[in-house]
């Protein structure tokens, strides 16, 4: 059953995101990292790297790219996919930014499947 | 069924040997090697190295355990063969006791040979003296003796060496590096007067004195004393010589006890044929115990010939045979250019030509018999020395270059020739490499066959310049002339993937253009990426932060996560916290306080840590600022274990309890921390104060530790405790608490300002050269003083308790998460 219309929470300002870092969101089964680039982008993920599940969202952020701080896998913002040598895919959440105001989708919010520590 | 090959020794002769056998034939033999040291095969040529400090044993070991699983080689360390069976074709061996201590598992062992080889080197010769049964008398043949030595050194006392020839001078060099203060007695009236004439050995004395090495000549030594160990050498002419160690040096003799009680014929060394089989013909000798042609050996090239013949007799090449040829001598002793070859004795039918600049310290001496090359002895500038040398091998007719034969090859063809152009007229077997007899042609056909481009590449596929390594400047002038400009030996390592400059060049930059932030600098220094990565970016904030002390905005986005929030991050995304206890002491309110934060926030995993204090594990990121809050109202602070920074001063009980100490090492500990704490520098530093040379504290594999002694304290730095292992080197002795505290700040500002992001200060002091560093922060007082002038300058800034400035709000987004839908959908 395909949803017509996607309906989107409001999260948080963009200023709310430090410049070349991330903040997470807690759902009932995991945390999303938001993550804001040197451009201004913002965009989203589980927050759980595809290699040893370490927190993306403690990464640091460069283009549109994270490091995972555990072990230092690079993941693309974009796609959610392993970069380099490695291989690996890690969710990306739909959202949108309007006004300086980020949402993300509800669904996204209401299905993350993953444990959160942040 | 493999034939089974038993060797005798495991020196550098046998394992060339292996080397190439399992080259041709890897298949062959069964192979067990009896090794009487405790160890895998290593380099004894650069023994002198490692005994200067310049060089780590780990650097001069030849076949690490590695090789011998690789190739299935039985290796006994700590083996000592005590008999061969030759009727039944077995060996017999004693294990020595353990280092340990403790019995070896098993006494002896026997083995069955189909093939053996006999390689057991040689024995230093002990001048039988009054005394020299001494505890302190060493020689120098092997790692153990220079390890005695390197231990005696410690006490920076009096040392003699007995004997000025090759091995004694750098023994000497060797204990002077090492702080010793340094004697050699010499029975001949001028020092290695069998590679040296008399003008040159008189220019090495002087060489040698210049660097506080006392010279005594013409002097035999008459008695050792002491009551319990070496205390003193008395010579021939009633001379007392104040000594705490005594190192005979004056000469080796084949080690050919086991082969004369199996009944090998043996002269001066175990004798053997062109083949290089003794009068037992399964049983082959090499190396430093043969004698050959009525010679016996003591420098590598011919015993590497002789590990040739034995490879190839052992693969069925029955014409492989061995020739005593010349052998060219190099001393290594840093600083010192000496070569000789041949034969330079005066006679009537020889003619000498000669050239000397007293001005530049140049000394060459070319002696000629028929216009032909028959020695060569030059000191100073030694570049032509292979070129002499081949002209000598060859036996050259020299009489149309006589006029120019003296200043050496470039004055050959009218013109001097730079260096590259140089060897590149050498013809194809010219040896470049004596130690290895590597000729020039080898090394260019594998240059351009195998597709080398560095060093390194050369030196494992030819063996050229990977003993000595005083051929390396010929082997890069073959590089160069045949890769040219490809061939760049100081290509330098871009920082990351986001620029072609290296650490060294960006520090370099930002001082000299005056850059102040990570956007300005990315944006003069052109980096091909929007903001760098997570390699650049953390080295260009330490950079920064470290050249523009209270001026630079710490760019926390630009820190890896611990320290951006002051705690360690675990594999789960939880935290570890540790607080500073200073120099490891703590108290009873500092206990409870920690106890009373593990219970309230429920912390799963306590634990004591290496560096003398608690770790708390698994704490929530969200509880970090409430758990740090709780821990300063103990008065307990970071303790920076997440940091590119000091992070603990490990410290003993000193004076204050033990019966051993010399001085109050915990509360120097404590001193230090204090000035310490909060720095941020390329890497993690280690510090530790023992208060006794017995040195609890382990200080000695500290990025900088203090030894207590009696007059003073020690400054050791430059150890390593982790991926590497490395013993500390001495910075110097002071006697003040005050200077310890002035040279250790000195030598952190000096590590802050040119280590490269990441590189602990041992490398670091291995890149810059430690006698730079010494004698920066202990020869140069105003050297001193500007450095920690500059540290306490830039620890105005940096002394700040991170996590009470996080209790107070600093940072707090990166506590909160930004929405919590669990109490959403619980709302729901």
């Amino acid at each position: 059953m395909m949803p017509v219309t996607k309906t989107w929470i409001r999260i948080c300002q963009l200023e709310d995101i430090p410049v070349r870092g991330a903040r997470v969101i807690r759902t009932e089964s995991g945390c999303i990292a938001l993550f804001r680039t040197a451009e201004q982008e913002v965009f989203a993920l589980d927050d759980k790297c595809p290699h040893k599940s370490g927190p993306l969202s403690q990464g640091i952020v460069h283009g549109h790219s994270v490091t995972c701080p555990l072990h230092s896998w690079l993941i693309s913002l974009e796609t959610g996919k392993a970069l380099g040598a490695d291989r690996g895919q890690v969710r990306t959440i739909p959202l949108k930014v309007e006004n300086g105001t980020i949402s993300v989708s509800s669904e996204a919010v209401q299905s993350a499947n993953i444990g959160c520590v942040a | 069924m493999k034939q089974k090959l038993v060797i005798v020794g495991n020196g550098m002769a046998p394992g060339r040997a292996l080397d190439l056998l399992f080259e041709t034939a890897p298949e062959a033999y069964e192979v067990t090697i009896f090794n009487a040291e405790p160890r895998v095969n290593y380099d004894r040529i650069m023994l002198s190295p490692v005994l200067s400090g310049e060089k780590s044993f780990e650097e001069i070991v030849i076949h690490g355990d590695g090789w011998y699983i690789k190739h299935g080689v039985t290796l006994y360390k700590g083996a000592k063969v005590t008999g061969i069976d030759r009727a039944v074709k077995s060996v017999t061996a004693e294990f020595s006791p353990l280092a340990t201590g403790l019995a070896p598992r098993e006494p002896a062992i026997t083995v069955a040979y189909d093939r053996l080889i006999i390689a057991t080197g040689s024995n230093a010769i002990i001048i039988p003296v009054p005394g020299y049964k001494l505890p302190g008398v060493l020689t120098y043949r092997d790692l153990d003796d220079v390890q005695a030595m390197l231990l005696a050194a410690r006490s920076r006392g009096k040392a003699v060496v007995i004997g000025g020839g090759l091995l004694g001078l750098e023994a000497a060099a060797g204990l002077k590096e090492q702080g010793m203060d340094v004697t050699v007695v010499h029975l001949m009236p001028t020092l290695m007067e069998r590679q040296l004439d008399p003008a040159a050995g008189h220019l090495l004395r002087r060489a040698i004195e210049a660097r506080g090495i006392r010279v005594i000549t013409r002097a035999g030594t008459k008695a050792i004393h002491g009551a319990k160990k070496v205390e003193a050498v008395e010579l021939d002419n009633g001379t007392m010589l104040p000594a705490d160690i005594l190192v005979m040096a004056v000469g080796i003799r084949p080690s050919i006890e086991v082969a004369k009680n199996s009944g090998l014929t043996v002269n001066r060394g175990i004798i053997v044929d062109a083949t290089m089989h003794t009068s037992d013909p399964d049983i082959f000798a090499l190396g430093e115990c043969v004698e050959a042609e009525g010679q016996v050996f003591g420098l590598v090239a011919p015993l590497y010939d002789m590990a040739r013949v034995v490879a190839a007799q052992l693969t069925g090449d029955a014409a492989a045979s061995f020739k005593a040829t010349a052998t060219a001598t190099r001393l290594k002793v840093t600083g010192i250019q000496l070569y000789s070859a041949g034969d330079f004795a005066e006679a009537k039918d020889r003619e000498e030509i000669v050239l000397r600049d007293a001005a530049r310290g140049l000394y060459r001496r070319v002696v000629l018999k028929d216009n032909r090359i028959i020695g060569v002895v030059m000191y100073g500038d030694t570049t032509d020395g292979p070129w002499f040398f081949d002209h000598l091998k060859r036996q050259t007719d020299v009489a149309d270059k006589r006029e120019t034969l003296i200043f050496g090859q470039s004055y050959q063809v009218g013109s001097p020739l730079d260096p590259a152009a140089a060897v590149a007229v050498l013809p194809d077997d010219a040896e470049i490499c004596g130690c290895n007899g590597v000729c020039k042609g080898r090394i260019t056909g594998a240059i351009s066959g195998l597709g080398l481009k560095t060093l390194d590449d050369v030196r494992s596929h030819t063996k050229a310049s990977a003993s000595c390594g005083s051929c390396t400047g010929l082997v890069e002038q073959l590089l160069q002339a045949q890769l040219g400009d490809a061939y760049n030996p100081a290509s330098v390592q871009p920082m990351c993937a986001c620029t072609a400059l290296g650490h060294d060049e960006v520090r370099r930059l930002i001082v000299a253009r005056n850059l102040k932030t990570i956007p300005q600098l990315m944006q003069e220094l052109e980096w091909t990426t929007s903001c760098g990565c997570a390699k650049c970016r953390p080295a260009l904030n330490y950079y920064l932060l470290s050249t523009w002390p209270g001026e630079y905005v710490d760019d926390s986005q630009s820190r890896y996560i611990n320290e951006r929030v002051h705690a360690n991050i675990q594999k789960d995304g939880t935290y570890s916290v540790i607080p500073r206890m200073w120099g490891g002491q703590t108290s009873a309110s500092e206990l409870r306080a920690i106890a009373d934060v593990i219970d309230k926030f429920k912390i799963p995993t306590v634990k004591v840590t290496g560096g003398q204090r608690i770790d708390m594990l698994g704490v929530r990121k969200e509880d970090l600022p409430a758990v740090w809050s709780d821990l300063n109202t103990a008065g307990l602070v970071s303790g920076h274990a997440y940091a590119k920074g000091l992070r603990t001063v490990k410290t003993c009980v000193g004076t204050d309890w033990c019966r051993f100490g010399t001085q109050d090492s915990t509360g120097l500990g404590v001193k230090i921390e204090k000035v310490m704490w909060g720095s941020w520098t390329p890497a993690k530093v280690k510090m530790a104060v023992s208060g006794c040379p017995r040195n609890c504290a382990e200080a000695t594999c500290k990025d900088v530790g203090i030894i207590c002694v009696d007059s003073g304290y020690d400054i050791h730095f430059a150890g390593a405790a982790g991926l590497d292992i490395k013993r500390t080197e001495v910075l110097g002795h002071v006697e003040t608490e005050a200077e310890v505290i002035e040279a250790i700040a000195a030598l952190t500002q000096l590590y802050r300002e040119q280590g490269r992001y990441l590189e602990r200060i041992y490398k670091w002091a291995k890149r810059v050269g430690l006698e730079t560093i010494r004698q920066q922060i202990m020869n140069e007082p105003d050297r001193r003083r500007v450095l920690y002038d500059r540290f306490v300058f830039s620890q105005t800034f940096a002394q700040q308790d991170p996590w009470a400035e996080r209790v107070a709000g600093k940072d707090a987004h990166e506590f909160m998460p930004l929405a919590d839908f669990r109490l959403y959908e619980d709302a729901q």
